[in-house]
């Protein structure tokens, strides 16, 4: 597959926080790119290198193997993490202002029924829910019927059901072939919508690739978990995180069994696919959401 | 073209569906209009005023005992005043007599609320008594003809600054203009249309805001209705610009309201707005030809209370423009979206 987009050596610093340094990711086309972060990470920072918004310190991107100028600005759709929409102006009326500045944007109808916006488009901006304003900025970024959609943390503080709602959006615009770059902090919506996650860290990419080869990589079979507590004596294989102690097991009964036999008390034991979350706590040694 | 239409429709329906800012825009010009109108209905003061054309001490020793009437006010005009420039004051209400000791005469307006008052006056007085007494006639102009190219020409001031620039400073401090800026859409293009948006929205209050309250007040119109929309039109572009000057780059909106606040409030003393400025002090003078609301509202009261044609005004049309140029110039040079 063509790289359509690709990020090369970005650096950026703001005063003496070096926010990105020396990240670089190709981009094939019609892929789902996750970029997953705890908060300052500098997930923000490096797509809005990308988007052409911010100009990097250091380092290039390219589109399509030319660097990004005007051109790009009306081939790719952008959904900022915050945006303040125009005030007094209608959903029908923001979406024509901003389909008018494209030359071939998307039919209005087609827009309205792909981000569900019929039973609001007479609505002021100032009126929408937090859900109907994501949809609406969503509607805003695929409106110029973009080769590359950016969306920063597009589901950040939507309730469970208007994420899940905004996820069957996303895909329904990834069934066109369009390729999406996102940043978002939450493990599920990299694993349930992204082909390819970058992990970010303190401004770097620690890891890249199909979320489900690199859990392969990373770990074997499943973790088991036992509270600290229960443990007591030496002897058993795994590792302390937090308050617990973390086996990986490959085989789960020979695991329990050798648990018993080291009698350790079972009470509090779980058993846990790996998922997005403790690869990140692998690598950085700390957990996400902090 | 029609991406810059879309624009202009809709900063204008932003602002025309914020019905606060929208009616008090058309209701505050209107309520000074009306309300200045009928604080100065009244008799006014008591005084008359009469202007003394150049003449030598030894002239001056004649009317001596007249010139120093207690109720009067007596200007005594130097060589660089001439007898017309007097004499039209006369008719314009702005003296109530003009007094020329070296030619034994005097002018009174017929139509003076005074002119008969002073007329008796100078039969009693002893010398006055053997002047030959001349007349000029002119409608007076009440307070209220004279307020109102000030009071529009304030709406203007406040509209174009505050709607063109603190707006702006609003959009890029809250994320609009970053928005705008991810689009094809040029800052020219986009800043364009904000400028004609308010710039449609100022030229028809002003209309609704003169219509409405001449239905009532009949001002006095001497000139053309040509020139002083070509005035108005130049006044609110140069306002835009210099509102374009203050929102070229800063995010703070408390700052730019400061600034503007700044740049208003010198134009709402000196510009003349409420008072005229003749008699102050000359800086003050040089400061007020510096700005382009003293020209705005200048150029509108000549036309409309003493008929002056196009040449007339021309200088200040080509200040206007050039200010306008000026300006632009500098708020391109400073812009940035973010």
């Amino acid at each position: 597959m063509a790289t359509i987009l690709e990020a090369a050596g970005l650096r950026k610093r703001y005063g003496s926080v070096q926010a990105v340094d020396g990240v670089s990711l190709p981009i094939e086309e019609g892929t789902c790119l996750g970029i997953l972060g705890p908060n300052g990470a500098g997930k923000t920072t490096t797509i809005e290198m990308m988007e052409g918004i911010l100009a990097p310190d250091e380092g290039t991107v390219t589109f399509r193997g030319e660097p990004i100028g005007r051109e790009f600005r009306r081939k790719v759709g952008i959904q900022f993490q915050t945006t303040a929409l125009p005030e007094f102006i209608t959903v029908r009326e923001t979406l024509k202002l901003f389909s008018s500045f494209y030359p071939s944007p998307r039919p209005f109808d087609e827009v309205v029924d792909l981000c569900s916006l019929s039973d609001i488009l007479d609505r002021d901006n100032r009126k929408l829910s937090g859900g109907q304003r994501q949809r609406m900025l969503l509607a805003l970024a695929i409106a110029p019927r973009p080769e590359v959609v950016f969306l920063d943390e597009p589901t950040t503080g939507l309730d469970p059901q208007a994420r899940r709602n905004f996820w069957d959006l996303i895909r329904g615009i990834r069934a066109e072939r369009t390729t999406v770059v996102l940043t978002t902090h939450y493990m599920d919506e990299a694993q349930t919508l992204c082909d390819e996650v970058a992990i970010m860290d303190r401004g770097r990419v620690l890891e890249r690739g199909n979320p489900a080869r690199l859990l392969a990589r990373h770990f074997r079979g499943a973790l088991v978990r036992i509270p600290r507590g229960c443990v007591e004596g030496d002897g058993i294989p795994g590792k302390l995180v937090a308050d617990h102690l973390e086996i990986q097991s490959e085989n789960l009964d020979r695991t329990m069994r050798e648990l018993l036999a080291a009698g350790v008390n079972l009470e509090g034991l779980s058993i846990h696919k790996p998922d997005l979350e403790d690869l990140f706590i692998e690598l950085t040694g700390s957990s996400l959401r902090n | 073209m029609k991406q810059f239409w879309t624009m202009v429709y809709a900063r204008t329906m932003e602002f025309v569906r914020d019905r606060g800012t929208f009616f008090w825009n058309l209701l505050f010009p209107v309520l000074l209009v009306f309300g200045f109108s009928f604080a100065f209905s009244g008799e006014g003061q008591p005084l008359f005023k009469v202007g003394v054309l150049d003449s030598s001490p030894a002239a001056l020793e004649g009317p001596a005992s007249f010139l120093s009437i207690e109720q009067g006010r007596f200007i005594v005009y130097g060589p660089e005043e001439s007898r017309t420039a007097v004499l039209d004051r006369l008719r314009r209400h702005e003296l109530d007599m003009v007094l020329d000791p070296a030619d034994r005469s005097y002018y009174l307006n017929v139509q003076g609320r005074t002119a008969s008052l002073l007329r008796r006056l100078a039969a009693a007085d002893p010398v006055l008594r053997g002047y030959l007494e001349r007349t000029v006639s002119g409608a007076p102009i009440r307070y209220v003809d004279w307020l109102v190219p000030g009071v529009i020409g304030m709406n203007i001031m406040f509209s174009c600054l505050f709607g063109v620039g603190f707006v702006l400073v609003r959009y890029r401090k809250n994320g609009v203009l970053k928005r705008l800026k991810a689009t094809p859409v040029s800052a020219a293009a986009f800043v364009t249309a904000q400028a004609v948006s308010r710039f449609l929205i100022v030229i028809l209050t002003s209309v609704v805001v003169f219509a409405g309250t001449n239905a009532f007040l009949r001002f006095r119109m001497e000139g053309s209705w040509a020139a002083l929309l070509a005035i108005a039109s130049l006044g609110i572009v140069s306002m835009e610009a210099l509102g374009l000057v203050f929102a070229a780059r800063l995010r703070s909106e408390e700052l730019v309201n400061g600034l503007m606040n700044l740049a208003t409030l010198p134009m709402l003393a000196l510009s003349g707005v409420f008072f005229s400025l003749e008699g102050s002090p000359e800086i003050l003078k040089t400061v007020s030809r510096a700005l382009p609301l003293t020209h705005a509202i200048g150029a509108a009261r000549a036309v409309m209370l003493e008929g002056a044609g196009l040449g007339r005004i021309a200088p200040d049309l080509l200040f206007l423009g050039l200010f306008s140029a000026a300006a632009l110039a500098l708020a391109s040079a400073l812009f940035r979206w973010e």
